[in-house]
C-alpha cells in the first residue's frame, strides 16, 4: 500500500484517509520521540501504585491540589475582571497608542519571571517609583499621602496580581476576537426589538461570546493551574502548588515516587482541560461570523469615561512596570559612600557599554550580541521546526474527523506537564545527547506547537474548498493551487504563528528541561547569569539585558498585531 | 524496563544520530558538569586545554540540587566525566548514590584537612564560603540601630520586619542559615524559627529574589535591610561596583556560629570514560591556578592554602572565625526531616 | 407621523448629510434611493436611535426622539444580511421583541401563550409556517429574511425600516420576497422606509420615493412623478428614466445635440452646456402640430435585443428606445420622442 497521497484522479480529495494519516506522522513521531518517550521514561522508572498508600504522600498531595485549585480559581476571576472590559476596549473603540497598549499587554507572557519580579519591584517597591512619587509629593507640597499609600501586598495577593498580568492577554486575544467577529447588526437588531443595555448583554451578546468565554477561561485556568515560576518567586514557602510541589519533591527533597504521582495528577488535569479547551474553541469557530466589525471612536461620555479610564488602568499596571525596567537599566542609583548623603540618582548608560566587556576574562562570559544572536538563532529554527510540524497537523485539524478530535487535546498536553520531571526524562531518554544545542529549539518547539497549531487551523478551516476545486479545474497543479490560493490566504496566520513560536523562544519557555552548554548562551540565561552574582553592575547589566529582551518581544508582537491574519482565532 | 514499539524507535535512533552527527568533535573531550553558578577565566581553561590536549565541555545543570538529581539518574551512564559543585549539605545524598569514584589527588597536600569530609576521597573539597547574614550599614547607621550580634538580637522587636531569608527546601544559602540555626539551638531551632516568624522574617524561594528584590541595599532596592548571603558578597558589590566604591553598602555579620561554612566538592563520575583526564581535570581544579583564579569568578575562597587571594576580598570579604559546628554526617541523618519540620513552622 | 427636520450628520469629520428634512405619513411607504455611501442607511439608524443627528431633529407625532433610546421606540428595522441571533432558533428570535416587549412594561409579563400565538401567525405571514425550531443558520438566504421581517413584525412596530433588505439575495426570490413585503405592508399598514439602491425595488414598492444625493434630498415625489419629470440629469440616471444626451443652446428656445437641433426653452443663455432628457413618445403625434419638445429623430440602429414582451433598440449615441418589432442591425428609423430641460 503506498502512503503517497495520489495525485491523479477526476475528483482529488485533499485530505484522503491516506494522506490524512501521512499530515499527522510529523507531529506525531515529535511528540512522542520529545515529550511522550521522555516522559515515560522517568513515570516508568518513579510511579508506584504504593506511593497512592503513604498517608503522608496524600497529604501533601491533597494540600498542593486543593491550593492549585483555589490560587487558579481566584487569579482566573481575577484575570477576567481586567481581562473582559479590556477585550470590549481593544475590539470596540480606537484611541490613541491602542495598537502599543495592545501589544504591550501580551508582553509579560514572554518575560522571565525574574524580571517581571524586578520590574514589579522598581514600580511598586519599597524605593520603587511610586514610593519616590509619594514621598516626593508629601515632602514637597505637604500632600496628604503619607509612606504608607505603598502598598504591602501579601504574597498571595501578589501571585494573583501576577497571574493576572501575565494572563490578561490570553483573555484580551481570544474574547477580543470573538467581540470583534459580532455582527454589530446583532446589537441593533436586539436594541430596535426592544433590549436595553442589560439584555442586550445577557440574551445576545453574553450567549455568543460563551464559547470563547469558555475557553479563554479553560487556558487562563490551565497556566494558572501549572504556575511554577510565578508562584516560586513571589509565594515562598507558603504556598505550593503542584508544580512547586513536585519540583521541591523531585529536586530538593528527594521524593521521586511522590514528584511522579503528583505529575501524573497533573497532567490528568490538563488533559481534561484540553478536552474540555479543544471542544469549546471548535464551537467559536462555527458560531460567530468570520468577519470583523470596525472599531470605532469613543463617542458619549461614558464611552470616554470608559476608555480614558480603562486605558490608564492598563497602561498603569502593564505600561509602568515594563517601562520601568528600560529606566532602571539606564539609571545610577548608587555612589561612594565616602561622598553621599543620599541615594543619587543620574542617568547612565555603562551597563549597555559594560555588557560589551568581558573583566574577568570570563569563560561564562556572555558577548550581548552573541546572545541576542543565539537567541535569534534559537528562535529561528523553533519557528522552522514548529511551522514544519505545525502546519500538517493544522491541515488535518481544519476538517476534522474523529481521529482529529480524539488527537487534538492531546497537543496541549505538553503545556501541562512538568517541566522538572521532563528535564528528568529527557536525561533518562536521550542520555549525554541532551548537552546537544539542537535540544534547545526542540524543547522550545514543544511549547511553541499548541500555539503554533491553533493559530493555522482557523485560517486554513476558512479556505474554502470551493476556491480549490476552482483552481485545480483551472488546470491548477496541487503546488499551484496551494501557492495560488493557500499560501496568500495563510500568509499572514503563518506570520501570526511564526511570530508566536519566535516569542516562546525568545522567552525560553521550558528552558528548565535543558543542560546549557556555554558556548550557547541566550539572552534570558544572561540575564539569569548576571542575577547570580551581588552588585551594582551586575543588576544594571540584567536590566539592560532584560531591556533588549522586552523589545524583540514587544517588536515581535508588534509585528503580530499588524499582521494578524483576520480569521485566526490565535489559541 | 520498558520497550518502545520498533515503529518509533527506528525513526527516533535516526534523529538522534543526526543530533550526534551535528556535535563539535574535539581531539578528546572532557566533559565537566557544573552548577549553574560555575564560572572561570577563559584563559584558565585554554591553558588546561593546550596542556593536556583535550577539549573540555561545561554542562551547566541547574542549581547545586538539580545537577545532583540528574547525576544520579544518569549514574549508569553518565552525562559527564567529572561533576563540580556537591556541597557539604548535599554531599551525603551523592554518596550515598554512588556516582563518584575514588581519587586521591596529590594536590589534596596544599588543603587543610578539615576540608576533607570524605575520608574515601570520592569527593575533593573545592572552595568554600561563610553563608552569613547581610546587612545594609547605611540603614543601621541612618536609623541608629545596632547591628545584630546574636541569633537571639534578630528576634527583638527592633529588628521585626527587617531580614528575609531563603526557603531551605529551594535554596541553598537558605539550606545553610538553617543548619547552622540547628547547630545552635539544637532541637530548639523550630522554636526560634516560630519567633522569627513572628518578628516578620520574610521568606523567599531563591538568593536571586531574596538579595535583588527584597535586600535594600542591593540594587533592586528591596524592604528589608538584611539578607541571608554570602561573607564575600560585600567583595562583590565593591568588585561590580557602577561607579567605584571604596567601601562597600554591606557587610556581614560574622559574630560567632551565626554563618554556615559550605565547602564545594569535585568528583569522578563512576563509567565516565576518561578516567586519566578527569584526575588531571581534579587535579587541576586543586591548582594554585585554578584557585586563584576562582575567588572573583565565583565570589568564594579558595581551599588551597598557597592561593594567594585578590585585593578585594582581603579588603571588603569577611571570614567567620568560628562557623556554626554541625557535621556533614549529622545533615545527611536529618536534612530532609529539618526542612519538612521548618516548612510546618513556617508555613 | 414621523417628521426629520434639518438633519445634519458629518461622519469621520466629513459632512455626509448636510439637510435632510421629510416626513412619513401614516401607512405610507417611502423609498429612501441613493448611492452606496450617500448616508441612506445612516438615516435609518438615525431614526432608529442607534446614531445621533449633529444637528436637527427627529420627530413622531410632534415628539422629538432625541431622549428616546432605541429599544423604547417601538420601531422594526431589517437588515441586508439580516442580523439573525445565531444563537436562537426561528422561533425565539420572532420571540425575541415580544419577549422584550414584557420586560419593558415592568409588572405585566408578556404571557407565554400569546407570544406562541403571536409567532405563529407571524410565520404563516411570512410564508414559514412549521419552522419554529429550525436553527436560523440552516436557512436559506431567502428563509432568513423572511424570519428577519417575521421578527421585526412580531411586536407590531409603529414604523419599519428596510435596510437594502434584498441585496443578497437573487433575482427570482427578490421579485418574490419584495411583492410579498408589499402585500404585508398594505395589509398591516404599518408605515415603512425602504433604503434601496435598485430603481426597480423603489418603484415597485414605494408610495413615495425621495433621492437622496450629496447629503440633501433632491427629488420628491411619486413613481409616476419622478418617472414623467425627473427634474436632474442625476435622478434620470439613478432611476433609468429615458435617455440623457448632451446639447448646447445655440439660440434661444433653440438647443443643438447629436441628434438634431430641438427647440427647447431651458432658460439657459446661448452657448451654454445643457443635458437634455430623451424620452420615446408612446403616441406619434401629428405631424406638424408638435407639442413643447415634441421631435422625431433619426436613428441608426446598432444593436438590437429581445426583452420579453418587447425590443430593445440601441442606437447611435447609445441612446435606447423600445419597439414591438425588430428592426434590423444598420435600419435607420425614425423616433417620436419627447425632449425635457435637465438641471
Amino acid at each position: 500500500m503506498s502512503f503517497l497521497p495520489t495525485l491523479a484522479g477526476k475528483t482529488r480529495s485533499f485530505l484522503s484517509a491516506n494522506s490524512r494519516i501521512l499530515l499527522w506522522v510529523p507531529t506525531l513521531l515529535f511528540l512522542f520521540s520529545f515529550f511522550f518517550f521522555p516522559l515515560f521514561k522517568i513515570l516508568a522508572l518513579t510511579f508506584n501504585l504504593e506511593t497512592f498508600t503513604d498517608l503522608n504522600n496524600l497529604r501533601i498531595t491533597f494540600h498542593s491540589l486543593r491550593f492549585t485549585f483555589y490560587q487558579a480559581t481566584l487569579s482566573t476571576l481575577l484575570t477576567f475582571a481586567l481581562g473582559l472590559p479590556a477585550a470590549l476596549l481593544f475590539s470596540k473603540f480606537n484611541f490613541r497608542g491602542k495598537t502599543l497598549l495592545r501589544a504591550l499587554t501580551a508582553v509579560p507572557f514572554m518575560l522571565p519571571t525574574v524580571v517581571v519580579a524586578a520590574a514589579f519591584n522598581s514600580l511598586f517597591g519599597q524605593r520603587g517609583f511610586f514610593f519616590l512619587l509619594s514621598s516626593f509629593l508629601s515632602t514637597t507640597f505637604h500632600f496628604p499621602l503619607s509612606t504608607n499609600f505603598v502598598l504591602h501586598p501579601s504574597p498571595f495577593i501578589l501571585i494573583l496580581i501576577a497571574h493576572t498580568f501575565y494572563n490578561t492577554s490570553i483573555v484580551i486575544r481570544i474574547v477580543g476576537n470573538a467581540i470583534s467577529r459580532l455582527d454589530p447588526k446583532l446589537e441593533a437588531s436586539a436594541r430596535v426589538l426592544g433590549a436595553d443595555t442589560f439584555h442586550v448583554w445577557k440574551d445576545v451578546i453574553l450567549p455568543i461570546l460563551r464559547p470563547s468565554l469558555l475557553a479563554a477561561a479553560l487556558l487562563v485556568f490551565m497556566f494558572d493551574f501549572t504556575s511554577f515560576g510565578v508562584i516560586l518567586l513571589l509565594g515562598g514557602s507558603q504556598f505550593a502548588t503542584l508544580e512547586v510541589e513536585i519540583y521541591i519533591r523531585a529536586l530538593q527533597l528527594p521524593n521521586l515516587n511522590l514528584a511522579a504521582l503528583l505529575s501524573v495528577i497533573q497532567l490528568i488535569f490538563t488533559l481534561i482541560f484540553s478536552i474540555l479547551y479543544s471542544r469549546t474553541i471548535n464551537q467559536v469557530s462555527t458560531q460567530t461570523a468570520p468577519r470583523f466589525s470596525p472599531t470605532r471612536p469613543a463617542k458619549t461620555l461614558t464611552e470616554r469615561i470608559f476608555v480614558f479610564a480603562l486605558s490608564l488602568l492598563l497602561v498603569t499596571f502593564f505600561f509602568l512596570p515594563l517601562i520601568s525596567l528600560p529606566i532602571r537599566s539606564l539609571t545610577r542609583l548608587e555612589a561612594d559612600r565616602g561622598q553621599r548623603a543620599e541615594v543619587q540618582y543620574g542617568f547612565t548608560t555603562d551597563y549597555y557599554e559594560e555588557l560589551f566587556i568581558n573583566r574577568r576574562g570570563s569563560l561564562f562570559y556572555v558577548p550581548p550580541v552573541q546572545a541576542a544572536l543565539n537567541s535569534l538563532g534559537f528562535a529561528g529554527i523553533t519557528v522552522i521546526l514548529s511551522l514544519a510540524l505545525g502546519y500538517p497537523a493544522a491541515y488535518a485539524l481544519a476538517k476534522p474527523t474523529r481521529l482529529e478530535k480524539f488527537l487534538d487535546p492531546f497537543l496541549m498536553l505538553p503545556l501541562g506537564a512538568s517541566a522538572v520531571m521532563m528535564g528528568l526524562g529527557f536525561i533518562l531518554a536521550f542520555g549525554r545527547l541532551i548537552a546537544s544545542p539542537f535540544f534547545i529549539p526542540i524543547a522550545h518547539t514543544l511549547i511553541a506547537l499548541p500555539f503554533v497549531i491553533r493559530t493555522l487551523q482557523p485560517a486554513l478551516a476558512s479556505i474554502p474548498e470551493r476556491l480549490r476545486q476552482a483552481a485545480s479545474t483551472l488546470g491548477a497543479s496541487p503546488l499551484r493551487v496551494w501557492q495560488t490560493v493557500d499560501f496568500p490566504i495563510l500568509s499572514r496566520a503563518t506570520l501570526s504563528a511564526a511570530t508566536f513560536a519566535f516569542t516562546v523562544s525568545l522567552g525560553e519557555f521550558g528552558a528548565t528541561l535543558l543542560i546549557t552548554r556555554p558556548e550557547y548562551p541566550t539572552i534570558p540565561i544572561a540575564i539569569s547569569r548576571f542575577l547570580s552574582q551581588p552588585g551594582g553592575l551586575n543588576y544594571g547589566q540584567a536590566m539592560a539585558m532584560a531591556t533588549v529582551l522586552m523589545l524583540l518581544t514587544t517588536l515581535s508582537i508588534l509585528l503580530i498585531e499588524k499582521l494578524r491574519f483576520n480569521n485566526a482565532g490565535e489559541l | 524496563m520498558t520497550k518502545l514499539p520498533t515503529a518509533f524507535r527506528l525513526p527516533l535512533l535516526a534523529f538522534c544520530l543526526l543530533l550526534t552527527a551535528c556535535a563539535p568533535k574535539g581531539p578528546t573531550t572532557l566533559t565537566v558538569m557544573t552548577h549553574d553558578s560555575f564560572a572561570i577565566t577563559e584563559d584558565v581553561v585554554i591553558a588546561f586545554e593546550t596542556a593536556n590536549n583535550v577539549d573540555v565541555v561545561f554542562l551547566q545543570s541547574g542549581d547545586a540540587g538539580t545537577m545532583l538529581n540528574k547525576a544520579i539518574l544518569a549514574k549508569d551512564a553518565p552525562l559527564a566525566d567529572v561533576m563540580f559543585g556537591v556541597d557539604n549539605t548535599f554531599l551525603s545524598r551523592a554518596l550515598e548514590a554512588d556516582i563518584f569514584d575514588a581519587y586521591q589527588s596529590p594536590a589534596l597536600s596544599d588543603v587543610p584537612t578539615e576540608f576533607v569530609l570524605d575520608s574515601s576521597f570520592r569527593a575533593l573539597p573545592v572552595d568554600y564560603g561563610d553563608v552569613c547574614i547581610n546587612y545594609d550599614t547605611k540603614y543601621f547607621e541612618e536609623n541608629n540601630v545596632a547591628v545584630p550580634a546574636s541569633f537571639e538580637d534578630l528576634a527583638k522587636p527592633e529588628y521585626k520586619n527587617l531580614l528575609v531569608v531563603e526557603n531551605p527546601a529551594t535554596s541553598s544559602p537558605g539550606l545553610a542559615f538553617m543548619l547552622a540555626t540547628r547547630a545552635y539551638f539544637g532541637d530548639g531551632f523550630l522554636d526560634y524559627w516560630q519567633s522569627l516568624k513572628d518578628n516578620g522574617v520574610v521568606v523567599v524561594d531563591g538568593w536571586e529574589t531574596a538579595y535583588y528584590n527584597n535586600f535594600s541595599a542591593s540594587s533592586g532596592q528591596g524592604p528589608q535591610p538584611m539578607v541571608v548571603s554570602y561573607a564575600s558578597s560585600p567583595a562583590a558589590e565593591v568588585f561590580f561596583a557602577a561607579e567605584p566604591l571604596t567601601e562597600s553598602p554591606t557587610a556581614s555579620i560574622v559574630a560567632p556560629g551565626m554563618c554556615f561554612r559550605q565547602i564545594e566538592f569535585v568528583g569522578i563520575l563512576k563509567n565516565g570514560e576518561n578516567r586519566d583526564l578527569a584526575e588531571k581535570f581534579v587535579d587541576f581544579m586543586l591548582s594554585k591556578q585554578f584557585q586563584e583564579d576562582m575567588p572573583l569568578n565565583m565570589f568564594v575562597y579558595p581551599v588551597n592554602l598557597s592561593a594567594q587571594l585578590p585585593e578585594v576580598f582581603t579588603l571588603h570579604a569577611q571570614v567567620a572565625s568560628q562557623p556554626a559546628a554541625i557535621t556533614y554526617e549529622d545533615i545527611a541523618a536529618n536534612r530532609d526531616s529539618w526542612i519538612e519540620a521548618w516548612n510546618e513552622v513556617m508555613k | 407621523m414621523l417628521e426629520l427636520r434639518n438633519v445634519v450628520k458629518s461622519y469621520e469629520g466629513k459632512p455626509l448629510l448636510t439637510d435632510i428634512s421629510f416626513t412619513v405619513a401614516e401607512g405610507e411607504t417611502i423609498c429612501l434611493l441613493g448611492a452606496s455611501g450617500s448616508g441612506k442607511s445612516t438615516i435609518l439608524r438615525m431614526i432608529a436611535g442607534l446614531d445621533f443627528p449633529d444637528r436637527g431633529a427627529i420627530l413622531l407625532n410632534n415628539l422629538d426622539l432625541a431622549g428616546t433610546p432605541p429599544h423604547l421606540r417601538d420601531f422594526g428595522l431589517v437588515f441586508q444580511d439580516y442580523g439573525l441571533f445565531p444563537h436562537l432558533n426561528v422561533f425565539d428570535n420572532i420571540a425575541f421583541g415580544l419577549k422584550m416587549k414584557g420586560f419593558k412594561h415592568e409588572g405585566h409579563e408578556v404571557h407565554k401563550g400569546e407570544i406562541k400565538k403571536r409567532v405563529h401567525e407571524m410565520l404563516e405571514l411570512v410564508n414559514l409556517t412549521g419552522f419554529d425550531s429550525r436553527q436560523v443558520t440552516d436557512l436559506s438566504g431567502g428563509e432568513q429574511q423572511r424570519v428577519a421581517l417575521a421578527r421585526a413584525l412580531a411586536p407590531s412596530p409603529r414604523l419599519l425600516m428596510f435596510d437594502e433588505p434584498l441585496g443578497a439575495l437573487d433575482r427570482s426570490l427578490k421579485e418574490d420576497l419584495l411583492n410579498e413585503i408589499r402585500g404585508i405592508l398594505h395589509q398591516t399598514k404599518i408605515p415603512a422606509i425602504y433604503v434601496t439602491h435598485d430603481q426597480e425595488e423603489a418603484f415597485t414598492i414605494a408610495d413615495r420615493i425621495l433621492v437622496l444625493h450629496e447629503g440633501t434630498i433632491i427629488r420628491d415625489g411619486t413613481p409616476s412623478e419622478i418617472w414623467k419629470d425627473p427634474q436632474s440629469a442625476f435622478v434620470a440616471k439613478l432611476l433609468g428614466i429615458g435617455n440623457v444626451i448632451e446639447g448646447e443652446v445655440v439660440e434661444m428656445q433653440n438647443v443643438k445635440t447629436e441628434f438634431g437641433v430641438f427647440a427647447l426653452d431651458c432658460n439657459k443663455h446661448v452657448g451654454e452646456k445643457i443635458q437634455l432628457l430623451v424620452q420615446q413618445s408612446s403616441s406619434p403625434s401629428r405631424r406638424g402640430a408638435r407639442g413643447e419638445g415634441e421631435a422625431q429623430i433619426q436613428l441608426t440602429v446598432e444593436d438590437v435585443l429581445f426583452k420579453r414582451d418587447q425590443f430593445q433598440i440601441k442606437g447611435r449615441g447609445g441612446l435606447v428606445i423600445h419597439m414591438q418589432e425588430a428592426p434590423r442591425i444598420g435600419d435607420v428609423i425614425t423616433v417620436q420622442v419627447q425632449v425635457k430641460c435637465l438641471s
